[in-house]
C-alpha cells in the first residue's frame, strides 16, 4: 500500500501542477450538456433518457482521462523505474486506478451540477444519496477498466484509438446498469432508492473486473 | 561451458558471502551470461554472449551504435527477457528470479528516468518511496552531486548536465550492489564528471557494466571487456589483450 501511495501521490501531484487532465474532462462534460440542452430544446429530460446522457458524457469524459493516465509512464520513463524497484506490481495498478476514481468524482463535482442546472428534472435533491451511490459504483467501473485498457493502450502507437476501442465494449455492462439505476431517480416520482438489482449488478461487475485486472496487469507491463 | 571472467576481491559487501569460502569463486560472479541471444522482431541484436563478471569488478561493453550495448544492459536490468541462453545475476537465473535481484540494480541508461514536472528533490522522494530509502539519503545525494541549489526546480526547467547529475543521484539512491551505466558521462563538464565519480566511479566499490563512446576512457576503468560487433562478441576478456586495431575495427 505504501508503493501504491507513492505512486497516487505522485500522479496528483503532477495533475496538480499541469492540469493536463481534469480541465479538459470537465470541459468536455459541461459542453456535452449545453449541446443537449440546446439540441434537444428541453430545460430538462427525465428517466432513461436523462440518465443516459448523464451517464454517457461522463462515459466520453473518462475516456480523456484513460487516454492520458500511462503517458508520463511511457514517455518519461516511469515504467522503467518502477520496474526497476522491488515493489509488488499490483501498486501500479491500484495507484493509477485510484487516481482516475479520484479524477471522475473530480469531474462528478463539476459535471453533476452542470446537469442539474442545465437537463436534470426538479426534485433530484431527493433521490441523491442514491444517485451519489449509483455514480461512486459506475467511477469504480471507470476506475479498473479504465486503468486496464489504458496499460494495454499505451504500448500501442494509437492508445487514443485503442483506449476507446477496447475500452467502451467493456464497460458496457456498467453502463447499461448505472443508466438503468440512475432512470427511474431523474423522474418527478421517484422514490429515492434504486432497484437493488443494478446497485448488484454494478457492484459485482467492480469486484469481478478489479480481480481479472489485478491478475493480469502483471502482464501488461513487460515488454 | 566455461566462462570467461575476472578473478578478484570481493568487495561488495551487498553480495551474498560463500558458504564454501574463497575456494569457490564462482558463487562470487554478479554477473554470469551463457549464450545470451534477443531479437528484435527477425534482427538479431545479441547472439551468443557468454561471460562472467565477479563482484567488484567493472566490465566495459564496446561497439558501434546498434552494436547491442543498450540491449544488453536492459537484460541485466531485467527490463527485457533473453529470447535465448542463460542470464543470471547473483546467481539467480533471469527473468525467473528478477524479483529477487530488483533493488540491487542500479540502471544509469539513456533516458533519466524522471518526471519533468516534478523538481528534482520530488523525482528523487518518489524513488526512495519505491525502494524503501530514508527520505534524508535524498538531500545526501542532491548535495554530493552538487544540486541541492536547484533542488526544487523543475527538472524540464534544468540543463541537462543537471539532469544527468540528477540521474546519478537516482541510479545510486538505494546504494545497488550492480551498476548497469550506458554511457554515464555524456552531458558532464568534467566538473561535473569529478563530482558524480565517488558514486558510479570505481571508486564506489561495486560491480559495474558500463558503456562508454570513448573506448579508451572505458578501458581505462575496465577489468573485464566485452567488445560487440553486429550483436556478437568480437573480444572477451582482460583489456590488455585488446589491441588498438581491434578497437579500431569496432568503431568502423
Amino acid at each position: 500500500m505504501r508503493t501504491a501511495a507513492a505512486i497516487l501521490r505522485k500522479d496528483l501531484l503532477i495533475e496538480r501542477r499541469t492540469l493536463e487532465t481534469l480541465p479538459g474532462m470537465a470541459l468536455l462534460s459541461v459542453m456535452t450538456f449545453v449541446i443537449f440542452h440546446f439540441g434537444l430544446g428541453q430545460d430538462s429530460l427525465s428517466g432513461q433518457l436523462a440518465a443516459g446522457v448523464l451517464t454517457v458524457t461522463l462515459l466520453f469524459a473518462a475516456m480523456l482521462a484513460v487516454n492520458r493516465l500511462f503517458v508520463a509512464e511511457r514517455e518519461q520513463g516511469g515504467f522503467d523505474a518502477f520496474l526497476l524497484a522491488p515493489v509488488d506490481r499490483t501498486a501500479m495498478f491500484t495507484a493509477k486506478a485510484t487516481a482516475l476514481f479520484l479524477f471522475m468524482v473530480a469531474l462528478e463535482l463539476i459535471a453533476v451540477p452542470a446537469f442539474a442546472l442545465l437537463l436534470a428534472p426538479p426534485g433530484l435533491g431527493r433521490s441523491l444519496p442514491a444517485f451519489l451511490l449509483m455514480l461512486v459504483l459506475a467511477d469504480g467501473a471507470f476506475a479498473v477498466i479504465g486503468t486496464f485498457v489504458s496499460a494495454i493502450a499505451v504500448h500501442t502507437r494509437a492508445r487514443d484509438l485503442i483506449g476507446p476501442v477496447i475500452g467502451l465494449p467493456l464497460l458496457l455492462p456498467a453502463l447499461i446498469a448505472t443508466a438503468s439505476g440512475i432512470g427511474p431517480l431523474l423522474t418527478l416520482r421517484a422514490s429515492g432508492s434504486p432497484e437493488p438489482k443494478w446497485l448488484a449488478v454494478l457492484a459485482l461487475y467492480d469486484l469481478f473486473t478489479a480481480l481479472l485486472a489485478i491478475g493480469l496487469f502483471d502482464y501488461l507491463l513487460e515488454e | 561451458m566455461r566462462l570467461p571472467h575476472c578473478t578478484g576481491e570481493m568487495q561488495d559487501a551487498a553480495i551474498t558471502p560463500d558458504p564454501e569460502g574463497p575456494t569457490a569463486p564462482a558463487l562470487s560472479l554478479v554477473v554470469e551470461l551463457d549464450g545470451l541471444t534477443r531479437h528484435f522482431g527477425e534482427r538479431t541484436v545479441l547472439r551468443g554472449i557468454s561471460l562472467g563478471l565477479d563482484a567488484g569488478q567493472t566490465l566495459a561493453v564496446l561497439g558501434r551504435n546498434g552494436a547491442g550495448k543498450s540491449t544488453l544492459l536492459r537484460i541485466l536490468a531485467t527490463l527485457l527477457r533473453p529470447h535465448a541462453g542463460s542470464v543470471k545475476l547473483f546467481g539467480e537465473p533471469l527473468p525467473r528470479q528478477g524479483w529477487a535481484v530488483r533493488g540491487r540494480i542500479g540502471l544509469l541508461g539513456h533516458e533519466p528516468l524522471l518526471y519533468r514536472d516534478l523538481s528534482g528533490r520530488e523525482n528523487l522522494a518518489y524513488h526512495a518511496r519505491l525502494h524503501r530509502v530514508p527520505q534524508g539519503r535524498v538531500d545526501e545525494l542532491l548535495e554530493a552531486v552538487g544540486m541541492l541549489q536547484r533542488a526544487d526546480d523543475p527538472i524540464r526547467s534544468l540543463s541537462r548536465g543537471m539532469v544527468q547529475r540528477l540521474t546519478v543521484a537516482r541510479a545510486v539512491l538505494h546504494r545497488p550492489a550492480l551498476l548497469l551505466l550506458d554511457e554515464p558521462r555524456s552531458n558532464l563538464d568534467p566538473a561535473a564528471g569529478d563530482l558524480v565519480e565517488p558514486l558510479i566511479g570505481r571508486s564506489a566499490g561495486v560491480t559495474r557494466v558500463l558503456t562508454s563512446h570513448d573506448p579508451q576512457a572505458a578501458l581505462a576503468e575496465a577489468d573485464l571487456v566485452l567488445a560487440l560487433a553486429s550483436g556478437r562478441a568480437a573480444y572477451v576478456g582482460p583489456p590488455a589483450g585488446l589491441d588498438q586495431g581491434t578497437v579500431r575495427s569496432l568503431y568502423a
